[in-house]
């Protein structure tokens, strides 16, 4: 390994290489060889494919049916997420024995500042993260790229760069020229829709940005312009950040066909809320707003807040709320998709407190503890309310997956 | 139009008025104010289709006439203008757009027509009768701060008021609740009000009350009907949307059971809860009171900056209890008790527990413990 700044590069980004599909190939030697695509449903869509898939043009996000129709020899395996995130905490553990920075994007993805590290390693970041690639390898059994650099951008182009199984170094001294060749796409928030903005400006390379003034380039994009305008020229000042505590917790689901009824929408926002509820418990946490969101036929998102006024983690207040806003929202209109989260995280201690005039809410809350216990004990249907019981595949969506 | 009048006068009776628009308005017209110059009064109206307030004041009308202009725009310009001065109002001839001088000062405002302006019907009404202001401002303030906020119960975003035989005396009286703490109003009720319907007046509509009912000689005139109300006080009319709700049994609610009695001196438990709370960081932290015969101390712990506590005397000879309660709530309702000493009435710590005023039977309110 030779670079001029080996020695002085320290933020590193470490993402797992087509993880769901590697945890699945590595659990059946017999899929070693074939595609697998990881996703859920009929209507669902890919979540992971593993790399003998994308040569057949498979990508994640695209709907089940289209991956099929681009690689019909594929084997489809639905998520198995409580494997992933406990894969996927051994890798974060491996990291962590690193350096304490370590900050988690996802679930398999992580920023480190390997900064003053060197003399508990004996080795500069560079050669850490090489033995870190190849450990997690043979001890695991999945394979992992890695960035290495000297801001958070560069160090996630990086990674991105030589995938599966990459190491990328960029040095301050290179950035600039490396990135004027790059398209605009690579920079951290650009996408589809700003891309085509952009290239109807006629700018279609990171190089072009760097020859634009800043005022010119926040006249016209606004704050994007100046993000634009930095990032073009690799200034990047973001630190590795190890608690990003979470800022909301959600689950949804795509159905297999449009729904419009409540009575078909109100069995989902029960389950849904019921999961949400259950990760809340888990984590000791509770949430202030409730967030129901749709995703109409036509792909149009619509997201509907209620405060409450005081923090819940009961899988009830979640869901009479998200019943509340969604009764607004079934005019005949038809969902592809629907989704129950709650933001405002706070602790528990202030949580469901008891109330003066909702004599029923304590008594419900009390039936979903006894729920809860059964649950713990029996299985995760081992008791269930009315408003899912017998109702069907949409009511027991997956555990859900996002890449 | 044009119509001159007393800078104090058209101030006074804007100040009134558009408080009710609202800062933002997708509705144009609702962020104007409709004025109208008839006789020897100039009328304002200011609606955001909710609530509507009315005013008339004294004007010299030269041409009677009638339009719309920003409601805000306009308060600020003759709040701005100097004391004692005259104003003149005057429309173009094409109507669209008004001039308001006033000595050396003169400002043009973009008019929309008076034919856009809602008018909200408030129908007939089924019963009236009349308050002094001090009695209407006592149902109001005991109860306001009680009201709820949460959007996902709609019916408690209101007092509610209705007639209740009590004590083989009818009474007039008003509950609020937010389902942490209660607190209810009472008086005998007005000749008029037999038989009225329970009706739930929303927030906004109840501030703008108590602005109106600050000044104690003038008495208030309430109209109502189960969807609508209307208050008169003085040359302020107030119509008003009523809540379409149920409000819920709060009967129910006040514990008639509990038989630990305490009673301490309002003034320095109020003080105490106040000085105690200070170290909470954060708005909703509980505060315990320990109490046992002839005393009570309050503890507030807070895990990120420190604690406190502060012993208080008391009139206290049941079992010694522990309790915790929201340190604004207690404020709250230490703020509303008139007399020199409060009583508590406790159950146990999960219980709720009932507050009165010593001297103040017309008053009670109830706070649900927090866990400590």
């Amino acid at each position: 390994m030779r670079h001029p700044e080996l020695y002085a590069l320290h933020i590193a980004h470490i993402d797992c290489d087509a993880f769901y599909a590697a945890v699945e190939k590595r659990d059946n030697p017999e899929l070693k060889d074939k595609p697998v695509i990881i996703g859920g449903g009929k209507r669902g869509v890919v979540s992971t494919a593993c790399y003998i898939a994308r040569i057949n043009g498979v990508r994640s996000a695209m709907p089940m049916f289209k991956a099929l129709e681009a690689c019909p020899q594929a084997v489809v395996i639905s998520p198995n997420m409580e494997k992933y995130v406990r894969v996927g905490r051994e890798v974060r553990s491996m990291m962590q024995a690193l350096t304490p920075l370590v900050e988690p994007i996802s679930i398999d993805e992580a920023f480190l500042d390997l900064a003053g590290t060197e003399r508990l390693h004996g080795l500069p970041p560079a050669l850490v993260l090489a033995r870190f690639a190849q450990s997690v390898e043979k001890e695991i059994g999945i394979t992992v790229s890695a960035g290495l650099s000297y801001c958070k951008f560069l160090a996630k182009v990086a990674s991105d760069f030589r995938k599966p199984r990459g190491f990328s170094i960029i040095g301050e001294a290179e950035a600039v020229t490396f990135l004027a060749e790059q398209p605009v796409t690579l920079i951290w928030g650009v996408g589809k829709a700003f891309a085509a903005t952009l290239e109807s400006d006629g700018i279609r390379t990171i190089g072009q940005i760097q020859r634009m003034e800043r005022g010119d380039l926040m006249r016209r994009y606004g704050t994007m312009g100046d993000r634009l305008y930095r990032l073009s020229r690799g200034q990047d000042t973001r630190r590795v950040e190890p608690d990003h505590d979470a800022k909301s917790v959600s689950a949804e689901t795509t159905f297999d066909t449009d729904l419009a009824s409540s009575a078909d929408l109100v069995p989902i926002l029960r389950a849904l809320s019921e999961k949400v509820s259950t990760r809340l418990k888990k984590s000791g946490i509770a949430g202030r707003t409730v967030v129901l969101k749709l995703k109409t036929q036509d792909f149009k998102i619509r997201t509907r807040n209620r405060q409450l006024g005081d923090p819940t983690q009961l899988a009830d207040r979640i869901f009479q709320t998200g019943m509340q806003l969604l009764a607004k929202e079934t005019d005949g209109t038809k969902y592809r998709l629907l989704g129950i989260g709650v933001s405002d995280l706070t602790g528990v201690e202030k949580a469901d407190p008891p109330d003066l005039i909702d004599v029923q809410s304590r008594k419900r809350a009390l039936a979903e503890g006894a729920m809860d216990a059964l649950r713990d004990k029996f299985g995760k249907t081992a008791v269930e309310t009315g408003y899912t019981f017998g109702k069907g595949r949409n009511a027991h969506p997956r555990e859900d997956v996002e890449d | 139009m044009r119509v001159i009048l007393e800078r104090s006068n058209l101030l006074k009776s804007l100040n009134h008025v558009h408080r009710v628009v609202e800062r933002r308005n997708t509705i144009p017209i609702l962020s104007n104010v409709l004025l109208s110059a008839d006789g020897a009064s100039l009328e304002m109206k200011a609606t955001d289709l909710d609530l509507e307030v009315t005013e008339a004041t004294a004007a010299k009308v030269e041409q009677a006439g009638a339009t719309t202009v920003p409601a805000h725009l306009l308060y600020d310009i003759v709040r701005k203008l100097p004391d004692g001065a005259e104003v003149m109002l005057k429309t173009d001839e094409d109507g669209n757009a008004m001039s308001v001088i006033s000595g050396r000062s003169s400002f043009r405002l973009q008019c929309l027509p008076q034919s856009d302006f809602p008018e909200l019907s408030a129908g007939s009404f089924s019963h009236i009768f009349r308050l002094e202001s001090a009695a209407m401002k006592g149902l109001i303030e005991k109860t306001q701060f009680a009201i709820s906020t949460e959007e996902t119960r709609y019916y408690l975003n209101g007092i509610y008021f209705h007639a209740i035989e009590s004590g083989g005396k009818l009474k007039l009286r008003s509950v609020a609740t937010d389902g942490h703490r209660l607190a209810r109003a009472e008086m005998d009720a007005p000749a008029g009000s037999e038989g009225m319907p329970g009706i739930i007046i929303p927030r906004k509509t109840v501030s703008e009350l108590q602005k109106l009912v600050d000044d104690p000689d003038v008495a208030v005139t309430t109209e109502l009907s189960d969807t609508k109300i209307r208050f008169t006080i003085g040359s302020v009319v107030l119509t008003s949307k009523l809540i379409d709700g149920t409000f819920p049994d709060y009967q129910r609610v006040i514990p008639t059971g509990n038989d630990k009695k305490l009673v301490i001196d309002r003034e320095s438990f109020a003080r105490a809860v106040d000085r105690v709370s200070t170290i909470s960081s954060e708005r909703g932290r509980a505060v315990k009171l320990s109490i046992s015969e002839g005393q009570v101390t309050l503890a507030v712990n807070n895990p990120d900056s420190g604690s406190a506590t502060e012993e208080l005397a008391a009139d206290y000879s049941s079992d010694p209890i522990e309790i915790g309660f929201n340190a604004k709530y207690l404020l709250d309702v230490a703020a509303q008790l008139s007399g020199s000493e409060a009583r508590f009435m406790l159950a146990d710590a999960g219980s709720p527990t009932l507050i009165h005023d010593m001297s103040d039977e017309d008053a009670l309110y109830v706070l649900m413990p927090m866990r400590v």
